[in-house]
């Protein structure tokens, strides 16, 4: 095998959206019969990567080269005809048509003027029995579990003719059972020499199944590695984009010591508390002016923890109690009333209100907390609004300007101000500091050790990993949908998270 | 501060410039080629004319499309009005009805119900009626389209039940003064609009709810993370449509003295939405004007009763009115288009993919 | 034993075709006369241009969209043809083939209106209907007769299947748009298409279907279809008038959800829709069998049964999601 060609080449790929150079001279190389890891924090570059090599995006510059043939996809429908397919997390087929016409249709054999039937069933069966898969092909694809509807997209994805294989984040939604099942049958495709693609933010999986890692930071190419000589700390440490000798030269001081140790109390208590699906169960408690961090790589947990807590996914398990009370959190309207706030990492979809203004923006979650007839005059919401753009710097003409014609840092710190101006007990900030420049991240940054001075508790999430030691003064960290142990005080630091990331849950 | 209500007021007249608009090149168009449109004359104390017609004509609209407004700010459409208008018509007339007594010798029309019961009973029928969409719409997660097509399919059923399919007529006096009564020499229709448009007003302005559905008509996501009551306050904006289709349900049977519940109403759910459009609101939901609406009602009433005064058959007016939504939609859709390339909205949001 | 095994797929479509037939054991058993075939026969006649209206909504509704326009366009091709053949002196087919181009172009620009600048698909077609209702007072106000002797012919000619039991040839021209439409919705990649559509737009569209056209195409089909019912329409009225099939596209519409079409798109059967069409026709049977009922009575039955079926649909919807228990799967090595 060695000596061949290598299936698929990338040279140099660039592309640059408004504002963002998402792929920066990213060089890939994909050999027959390898399964090869594709492996990034946020805004790494894999999605690009991948959206370029199937079609979904154009690159600006640089080469792709299948087999030894430079290609050019254009559209969705072309990498496949090209031999190039993906399955994604969430399955691209049509729930309400069956097994069998999810993967023919649009390309379903004729017979008479008429679309052949039996032939369509038939064929699929065959399909699916090549992955080791047998089940009744007539029904609807929804009335099987996403594992199996992988499957089929597998199955239509090789029956097109797949030479190069894209599975993107298949195994989130998986269990166990299923993920093995998976491996099963990407080992067999494997060994029949079609090149596996493969992302997911299971760190234990890249291990298990996958020959070589491509590692991206920031749209660029971090390294290519073989799995098996590459350990799991250097492998988190080159996602998060760290030198490790830097670190085995001696540990820095962490500001963290500085931040009070003995909290005054605790105010948020869960234990147990989980999602089917989303998070399994797990302990926490912050206390009064503590800075809680979840920790963890991308889709480690992190997040749907923080939405477990404040009700956005109801929990189907455990136990909360706010202030040694215990407590009930099904909706976010619960977690508001209590005095949670919640700032959104998806900033424009769950955060602000684009078609209101700033004033509007600021003052609305204080007056859902206030109710329809406790209306703040025009006055009063002009007060709110004016302090918090000048606490937070907000840099706008008026107030009355929208806030879909801000900046991401301005936005951002909109957010913040609705939630302060609801005098919050618990904060909670998913990335917080994504995509704003780097004034506004410091700004963001000393208003959270304000705000855990002032007593409150804080539960911060951030993907920059110097930025979650600097401000917090304990961390849960997460792997796998799991927490896995938790940090503080001084064990607080960049390396420590890592080795209990690679260290946990083995 | 000046400058912040500068901004503002520029804001709110570049919405309702166009309406505005409309209405000014329509009039224009009526002055110079309809004899004494505006000619306007005191008969015993009231004043009459075709001005003071087209907005005595325009109130029922301009009640509807104050409802219609507040559902589509919400994300949704409510094409139930016209059923509603119906059994809101026929409930009044058939409980007021009017039989002939003989009061000292003379002959006089007694309403088989007090008049204020009937109308009571019409308007809790009208606002039940809304509360049922709602609930389909806002609590079952229904399409709006969809559920409230449910009542526009039972509604004149029920009303020609009502009326057990006869033309119901009136003959009870003080009934004809809500649609055709004089006060201070104005018609009697024009102040029950005024007063319901403060209350509304007051609701939408004075209270949050205007905010509330602004913000849950834009993003109805981030308004739940905000912890705002997204289903009450749909739902609200469904019952307030529902009993603005019944009082003009109450002023239409009284105009005419009768209610016939075939033809009240109908088709009136286009111009009740042409009215929203031409207000200048989306209807995609989110902002929204209700004083631009009340606008494009009288746009409408305008519109129609030019077409009608020219000698054009009525009917052509559906084409034209239909074809008024269909540019006034090309046009939005273009704006928005642009308008969202001028946020940056384009920008931000293919940088997201890229990040994502 | 496979064969014996009924497909859950199915499941809607029995429900409505028993509910017809419990209907039907109803009437028969409460009403002298009602059990006869005629009765039966006589939905498909009065019926017939419902159930080619119903046919193509109920494609549309798959595919996720709806058609406002329906009844209004058989308004408009009724009195297209009446007017050319009697003021114009159109020739029968020439007057046919002029309104099914018509109708046709109508139902593209709805389409093209939906797929190409994004109108929500009931506000282009609710236009649509305003203008269809608004060019028949264009051609004509008042109702215009129909004399010519191939509609006469049409019209009156009944055809006998047996003793006591006739059919009109509109019944012949709706069963084959029926088999027609059973052939596009099952046996044609553009009908497989509009499924796929209607179950996921944007995986259709990933998966390498021509989403637009297809969607283009659905709607100009449904303008076509609709033209060919206010063809059959004239068979049954000889006369065109501005107001006729007054909401018949409400009608229309409750035939397909009744027929136990998903109101959401994706899920449905086109023979459905003229079940729901010949349970729309039994219940005014039975209630002027009934006599005494008000004939307003159907309107409110049939949008009970709409909202039962639209609601039971909701419920059932969110019910998939929730639910935990997947179909079995063998695991072959």
């Amino acid at each position: 095998m060695g000596t061949r060609d290598p299936l698929l080449k990338m040279l140099g790929v660039c592309k640059e959206f408004p504002g963002v150079k998402a792929l920066n001279h990213v060089d890939f190389e994909l050999r027959h019969g390898e399964i090869h890891a594709v492996c990034g924090e946020n805004g790494a570059g894999k999605s690009t990567l991948i959206k370029v090599l199937t079609g979904v995006e154009i690159h600006d510059s640089g080469e792709i080269i299948l087999e030894g043939r430079p290609i050019r996809p254009r559209t969705p429908m072309e990498a496949p005809a090209l031999g190039i397919s993906t399955v994604y997390q969430e399955v691209n087929l049509c729930p309400n048509l069956s097994v069998a016409e999810n993967i023919f249709v649009g390309r379903e054999p004729m017979r008479g003027g008429k679309i052949d039937w039996d032939d369509v069933n038939r064929r699929s069966a065959e399909a699916l029995a090549r992955l080791n898969v047998k089940l009744d092909v007539t029904a609807r694809l929804d009335e099987y579990s996403v594992a199996i509807q992988q499957m089929v997209a597998i199955a239509r994805a090789l029956d097109i003719s797949a030479k190069i294989l894209v599975l993107d984040e298949p195994t989130s939604s998986l269990n166990k059972t299923e993920v093995a099942n998976l491996f099963r049958v990407m080992r067999k495709l494997k060994s029949a020499g079609i090149g596996i693609i493969f992302i997911t933010h299971f760190l234990e999986q890249v291990y298990e199944i996958t020959d070589r890692i491509t590692i991206l930071r920031n749209g660029q190419l971090v390294g290519q590695f073989e799995t098996a000589s590459l350990d799991r700390l250097q492998l988190i440490a080159k996602m998060i984009g760290k030198d490790l000798e830097e670190f085995e030269k001696g540990i820095k001081e962490s500001l963290s010591d500085t931040a009070s140790a003995e909290t005054e109390g605790v105010y948020y208590r869960a234990t147990q508390l989980g999602q089917l699906g989303s998070i399994n169960p797990f302990d926490i408690s912050i206390g009064k002016g503590e800075v809680m961090g979840l920790a963890g790589l991308l889709g480690s947990g992190r997040t749907e923890s923080a939405r477990v807590i404040f009700g956005i996914d109801a929990p189907d398990s455990g136990d909360v109690s706010v202030n040694g009370e215990s407590v009930s959190i099904r909706k976010p309207a619960d977690a508001i009333r209590l005095g949670f706030g919640f700032c959104s990492e998806n900033r424009k979809t769950e955060g602000i209100v684009a078609n209101l203004t700033i004033r509007e923006n600021i003052v609305l979650a204080l007056q859902g907390k206030r109710g329809l007839l406790a209306f703040l005059t025009r006055k009063e919401q002009e007060e709110i609004a004016d302090k918090y753009v000048k606490l937070l710097n907000i840099v706008t003409p008026s107030i009355e300007q929208l806030v879909g014609n801000l900046s991401g840092g301005n936005q951002q710190k909109v957010l913040l101000a609705r939630w302060l101006a609801t005098d919050p007990e618990l904060l909670i900030l998913d990335e917080p500091t994504r995509g704003i420049d780097i004034g506004a991240k410091a700004e963001v940054q000393k208003l959270v050790l304000q705000l855990s001075g002032e007593g409150k508790a804080v539960l911060l999430i951030s993907s920059e990993l110097d930025e979650m030691v600097r401000c917090c003064s304990r961390m849960a960290v997460y792997k796998d949908k799991h927490k896995i142990g938790e940090l503080r005080n001084k064990e607080i630091s960049e390396l420590n998270v890592m080795k209990t990331i690679a260290g946990g849950l083995n | 501060m000046d400058a912040r209500k500068k901004l503002d007021k520029r804001l709110i007249d570049r919405q309702l410039f166009w309406p505005l608009f409309a209405l000014v090149v329509l009039l224009t168009f009526d002055f110079f080629y309809i004899k004494g449109f505006f000619h306007i004359e005191i008969i015993d104390g009231h004043l009459y004319g075709s001005l003071i017609d087209i907005v005595n004509r325009a109130t029922p609209l301009m009640f509807m499309a104050i409802g219609m407004t507040l559902v589509i700010a919400s994300g949704g459409i409510d094409i139930s009005v016209g059923s509603v208008l119906a059994i809101s018509g026929a409930i009044t007339a058939i409980m007021i009805g009017g039989d002939m007594v003989f009061v000292d010798g003379v002959p006089k029309y007694a309403a088989h119900n007090p008049m204020s019961v009937a109308i009571l009973v019409a308007l809790i029928a009208s606002v039940v009626s809304g509360l049922w969409n709602g609930l389909l719409i806002a609590k079952l997660g229904v399409n709006a389209m969809v559920g409230t097509l449910i009542l526009l399919v039972a509604g004149r059923g029920i009303a020609q039940l009502i009326v057990n399919g006869n033309v119901i007529t009136v003959y009870y006096e003080p009934f004809f003064y809500i649609g055709s009564g004089f006060f201070l020499g104005l018609p009697f229709s024009i102040y029950l609009v005024a007063a319901f448009l403060a209350l509304v007003m007051w609701l939408v302005k004075k209270t949050a709810f205007g905010l509330f559905l602004e913000s849950i008509g834009s993003n109805r996501v981030s308004s739940r993370f905000t912890g705002l009551d997204v289903q009450t306050v749909t739902w609200a904006c469904y019952a307030i449509s529902g009993l603005c289709a019944g009082i003009a349900g109450i002023i239409i049977a009284s105009e005419v003295k009768s209610a016939d519940a075939n033809s009240a109403g109908l088709f009136i759910e286009l111009d009740a939405i042409l009215s929203v459009v031409l207000g200048g609101n989306s209807m995609a939901g989110g902002r929204f004007s209700i004083i631009g609406s009340v606008i494009g009602a009288l746009v409408v009433q305008t519109l129609t009763t030019t077409i009608y005064a020219i000698g054009v058959p009525p009917e052509v007016t559906m084409v034209v009115k239909a074809l008024v939504v269909i540019v006034i939609y090309l046009v939005q859709s273009q704006m928005g288009k642009t308008s969202l390339k001028a946020a940056g909205g384009a920008t931000a949001l293919k940088a997201k993919e890229a990040k994502a | 034993m496979k064969s014996l095994q009924i497909n859950s797929k199915f499941i809607p479509l029995l429900i409505t075709i028993a509910l017809f037939g419990g209907l039907f054991v109803a009437g028969s058993v409460s009403y002298r006369g009602f059990f006869s075939m005629q009765v039966v026969l006589n939905l498909l006649v009065d019926n017939s241009f419902l159930i080619i209206v119903a046919l193509s909504q109920a494609l549309i509704i798959i595919m996720g969209g709806i058609d406002l326009s329906c009844g209004a366009l058989i308004a408009l091709s009724s009195m297209v043809v009446a007017y050319s053949m009697s003021h114009l002196n159109f020739h029968p087919a020439l007057a046919i083939l002029a309104v099914l181009g018509v109708c046709s172009l109508f139902g593209f620009i709805q389409g093209w209106l939906i797929t190409y600048q994004k109108f929500q698909p009931f506000i282009s077609t609710l236009c649509g209907m305003f203008i269809a209702r608004g060019m028949c007072f264009m051609i004509n106000q008042d109702t215009v007769p129909i004399t010519d002797p191939f509609f006469m012919t049409m019209a009156t000619t009944r055809i006998k299947l047996m003793p006591g039991a006739v059919i009109s040839t509109s019944v012949l021209v709706a069963l084959a748009i029926l088999a027609i439409y059973i052939y596009i919705a099952h046996f044609t990649r553009f009908g497989r298409a509009v499924y796929a559509i209607g179950g996921n737009e944007q995986s259709a569209r990933l998966m390498g279907l021509p989403v637009d056209r297809t969607k283009v195409m659905a709607y100009t089909l449904s303008g076509f279809t609709s033209g060919l019912a206010g063809i059959v329409f004239c068979f049954y009225m000889l006369s065109a008038y501005g107001l006729n099939a007054m909401a018949l596209e409400m009608d229309a519409i409750a035939a397909a959800v009744i027929g136990g079409t998903l109101m959401t798109g994706g899920v449905g059967y086109v023979i459905g829709a003229v079940f729901g069409v010949m349970i729309e026709g039994i219940m005014q049977t039975l209630i002027t069998f009934q006599g005494d009922l008000n004939s307003w009575w159907t309107r409110i039955a049939i949008a009970f049964l709409l909202c039962v079926f639209i609601v039971v649909q909701r419920i059932l919807v969110l019910k998939r999601e929730s639910r935990k228990v997947m179909r079995p799967v063998e695991f072959l090595d």
